[in-house]
């Protein structure tokens, strides 16, 4: 790019700027990083459609048999891929397909044969309700246990955190979901088994939102509430191992970082209790990179846990996913590949914000 | 001051979360009133009869609703009727009329009456949804239903059908599903438009509810995640059990632990080695029922070395059925080496091929192939497809056939031999509805061997060209007197032991375990005979 209205980050630092003007604000320079930022995401997702859309285009699987079924007449069949549009180039395809998208047509899923955003209306829900008390859990726990740690290093705090984010972060999720189930439902009784509730409360909660455990706090059933999230802790705290280790194991990381630093050896100096000087100097500064960190898992969390789903019948994006991609069904692999992505972007867009919140240097 | 006791108290706390929470059903049995099944659910799409052609949604469907006439699982290949109380065909086989019985009510109270059957009928033809074809193929069409499918009476109903029709071939259709006699005045009272601003016939709401004379009604539907049936109040066939609940477990092992801790009163899907774990356990009793699906092996035709007879044949003999059920599927699936299921009219039940390596060897060294020859192998890469095609490939590799292995996912499996690009293929074919034309047609009728035929049939699927084999399926299809069709059928399934490109190796069995109290689970061969009517718990 040679226009004179380059971007800051083409002008030579503190430099005469090209032309002669005189030098952008400070809100115009702002003003620009966001608006790249904003302008980053139509593309992203752009790509992303186009990436999908082509793998599921050379899949060896016919997208009219998972439509019609393996029995129909042969007219029907030719009926369908007409109707599809599969007897156009596959670039007219995926113009029609962008279309439909941006008018906020995700297309019918053919498994379920409703609308997919309908059906991710319904599937994301119970995702959310699960990965955000996952992550809350992962985040109370793995948080202090990585500041722990670190403070602690290499005594034996930290040798049993070190083993117990191995394990966490080693244990397939499987095997742990499994166990935990065996040991906390069969064994000693003390957690519901899998779904999502009892079947006392099946069909006695108005659906709401779809979060079973803000519906039934919304209709003031508190003992529905409480089956709910009885059958949302173990889950949860079964996915949240996983992050919880890696957060934990982050978290030690960026704050031995800190602690080596010079300015907390002037804190030292200073005579400042070792309380401030952890949570409120070393601790503060790991919030930036901590943040980004926190976001990922999330957004991960978010995608849905296929197997953790699959393990305590949770009926949430994972497991519609999964069947979608098993049965061919390229309009709900798309479109909620499509959704994926946008949390992936608005929490990168998030964190993002947050930084500029956090640490006073970004502005 | 953050210390390690307060952090560690914070941690074990959080930890033990789970666990300090009030938990009313973990020790508790299921209610006296309602039964639980643990199932894969995810497999319905809609719960409309005219539409569905989903396990699951059949099984509902034959829970929810009743057809003109139906086969007791005691017996299958009788006839009874189930609404209608007696029948009688014209002399030239085309008029079929019914009369209906005293009795039968839907949910809402009402008599079922010849307007709801003929309405019913007329709703799977026009809709012309995956099942109809079942209905259709009597000649019925949009334009010409409003003649051919007439409530005479008020108890009676005539149904004209294009040609002479074998009377057995037309009622064991219509005792299918998507048969089920739905309410007219609660269906059509929910028509929309649909997409294309015609009558949807109800179809939008029948999907997720239902207006049916069965022992239950559709109470709740929530896709992946249960299915509630209530009793139906006013049922001729009145259950006894309250409630059903079914409850989508997508992993066996959940369903095993469920069943076991008491939450679930029966598991639908446990796999071989957890049957296993509980058969011989009092607590808990394994009954099974054959299913009137096949897996099979399809030698595509327009490869040089399978269109060789003898190399058919030799195939056939180079296996071993009896150790790949016994030690891959004992509980799951039973030898079978006919085209019609065990449990349809007119099924062979016989097992001529047992495996015979000389002979195999010998036949084809008469082929000219003493030397063996390679070819691709294509088959579902999941268990236990995986594990049988491991076994078939050590077991032609014992005769010199060489399979090159190509694992896949079923649908691409099924799309390859849809194509006709495979060369050896092994796959899983369900019969349509509970006539043995579904499989007769499907495995020995191809008339039409181009690459544009209109009737793409199993046959065609295999390149087997056989105009004369077709012809004696139709016959047979044709046929009216009843014994002696069961009889072509036998010839026909010989005959084509002999000689087809079709290897049948197994028959699915369908296995339920329920906990001890809990009798009276009646399972039929096809998904929409498994009645609930008579379960009770102890």
């Amino acid at each position: 790019m040679s226009d004179s209205t380059t971007s800051p980050a083409d002008q030579p630092p503190g430099g005469q700027p090209a032309g002669g003007r005189r030098r952008p604000s400070a809100f115009r320079l702002r003003f620009q990083a966001v608006s790249a930022t904003l302008a980053s995401i139509p593309i992203t997702l752009f790509g992303l459609v186009l990436v999908t859309f082509f793998i599921g285009r050379v899949v060896p699987i016919d997208p009219v048999l998972a439509i019609v079924g393996d029995r129909a007449p042969q007219d029907v069949v030719e009926r369908t891929r007409l109707e599809l549009g599969l007897d156009q180039p596959l670039y007219v395809q995926f113009w029609r397909y962008l279309e439909h998208i941006v008018s906020g047509d995700l297309g019918r899923s053919v498994m379920t044969s409703n609308p997919v955003t309908q059906d991710i209306a319904r599937f994301f829900p119970a995702t959310f309700e699960l990965a955000t008390v996952a992550m809350i859990i992962a985040v109370v726990i793995g948080v202090p246990l990585g500041v722990l740690a670190a403070t602690k290093q290499g005594k034996w705090v930290d040798q049993a955190v070190r083993l117990f984010c191995l394990a966490g972060h080693s244990l397939p999720v499987f095997v742990l979901g499994l166990v935990s189930l065996l040991l906390f439902y069969a064994r000693l009784g003390w957690a519901p088994g899998p779904g999502r509730q009892s079947i006392f409360y099946e069909g006695m909660v108005d659906e709401r939102t779809g979060i079973l455990t803000l519906d039934a706090a919304l209709a003031g059933d508190w003992g529905a509430f409480q089956d709910a999230l009885a059958h949302l802790a173990q889950p949860a705290a079964v996915l949240a191992m996983f992050s919880l280790a890696y957060i934990a194991r982050m978290t030690r990381a960026f704050m031995l970082g800190e602690l080596r630093s010079e300015y907390v050896t002037t804190a030292r100096a200073k005579g400042l209790s070792r309380r401030r000087i952890i949570w409120g100097h070393a601790f503060r500064n790991t919030a930036v990179p901590l943040v980004t960190v926190l976001a990922m898992s999330y957004a991960g969390l978010l995608e849905g846990a296929v197997l953790t789903e699959t393990i305590f019948s949770w009926p949430g994006l994972g497991q519609y996913l999964t069947v979608s991609l098993l049965n061919a069904d390229m309009n709900a692999v798309l479109g909620a590949t499509l959704v994926v992505g946008l949390i992936y972007v608005v929490l990168n867009l998030l964190s993002d914000l947050l930084y500029r919140l956090l640490d006073p240097r970004v502005k | 001051m953050l210390t390690r006791r307060s952090m560690l108290l914070a941690s074990a706390a959080a930890a033990t979360l789970p666990a300090g929470l009030p938990v009313r059903s973990a020790s508790a049995q299921t209610p006296p009133n309602v039964l639980v099944f643990a199932k894969q659910i995810d497999d319905i799409i809609s719960l409309d009869p005219q539409e569905a052609f989903e396990y699951t949604a059949s099984e509902i469907a034959g829970n929810v609703y009743q057809k003109l006439v139906t086969t007791p699982n005691a017996n299958p290949s009788q006839i009874e009727g189930e609404l209608a109380e007696k029948w009688e065909v014209s002399d030239d086989n085309k008029t079929f009329t019914f009369t209906l019985k005293d009795g039968p009510k839907f949910a809402s109270g009402k008599p079922v009456t010849a307007e709801d059957v003929a309405f019913s009928l007329t709703r799977a033809v026009v809709m012309n949804k995956p099942p109809a074809f079942i209905i259709n193929q009597f000649g019925f069409t949009r334009d010409n239903a409003a003649d051919r499918i007439r409530a005479t009476g008020p108890k009676t109903v005539v149904l004209t059908t294009a040609e002479p029709t074998s009377p057995s071939f037309l009622l064991y259709c219509l005792s299918a599903a998507v048969g089920s006699v739905v309410e007219k005045a609660t269906v059509m009272s929910h028509a929309q438009k649909d997409d294309k601003g015609g009558d949807d016939w109800g179809n939008a709401w029948l999907k997720q509810n239902s207006a049916g004379s069965g022992s239950y009604a559709v109470r709740q539907w929530k896709a992946s995640e249960s299915v509630v049936l209530e009793a139906n109040p006013h049922s001729n066939v009145a259950p006894k059990i309250r409630r059903i609940i079914m409850r989508h477990m997508a992993d066996p092992s959940a369903q095993l632990l469920g069943l076991q801790k008491g939450d679930v009163d029966i598991a639908r899907n446990l796999v071989a080695d957890q049957i296993k774990q509980v058969e011989n356990d009092p607590k808990f009793s394994v009954q099974s029922s054959r299913k009137a699906s096949l897996m099979y092996l399809s030698l595509n035709q327009k490869n040089q070395y399978l269109s060789k007879p003898e190399v058919r044949q030799a195939i056939k003999l180079a296996l071993d059925y009896e150790g790949i059920q016994k030690n891959i599927v004992p509980t799951t699936y039973a030898v079978h080496q006919a085209f019609l299921p065990a449990g349809l009219p007119g099924a062979v039940t016989e097992q001529p091929f047992k495996r015979n390596i000389e002979e195999a060897k010998a036949l084809l060294a008469r082929a000219g192939l003493a030397d063996g020859f390679e070819v691709s192998f294509d088959y579902a890469s999941a268990a236990p497809q995986s594990d049988i095609a491991q076994a078939i490939q050590a077991n032609l590799a014992a005769i010199g056939i060489r399979l090159s292995m190509l694992p896949g996912e079923m649908r691409a499996v099924i799309t390859k031999t849809r194509a006709r690009t495979h060369d050896i293929a092994m796959v899983r074919w369900g019969s349509d509805y509970f006539d043995p034309h579904s499989n007769a047609e499907a495995f020995s009728i191809n008339t039409d061997n181009s690459e544009n035929a209109r009737n793409r049939t199993l046959a065609w699927r295999a390149s087997w060209d056989i105009p004369e084999l077709s012809a004696r399926a139709v016959a047979a299809l044709k046929e009216t007197d009843s014994e002696k069709r069961t009889q072509m059928y036998e010839d026909l399934q010989k005959e084509h032991q002999k000689v087809s490109p079709f290897v049948i190796l197994l028959q699915e069995i369908e296995v339920a375990v329920s906990r001890a109290g809990v009798k009276g689970f009646d399972m039929g061969p096809m998904n929409d005979r498994h009645s609930y009517t008579n379960i009770t718990k102890a």
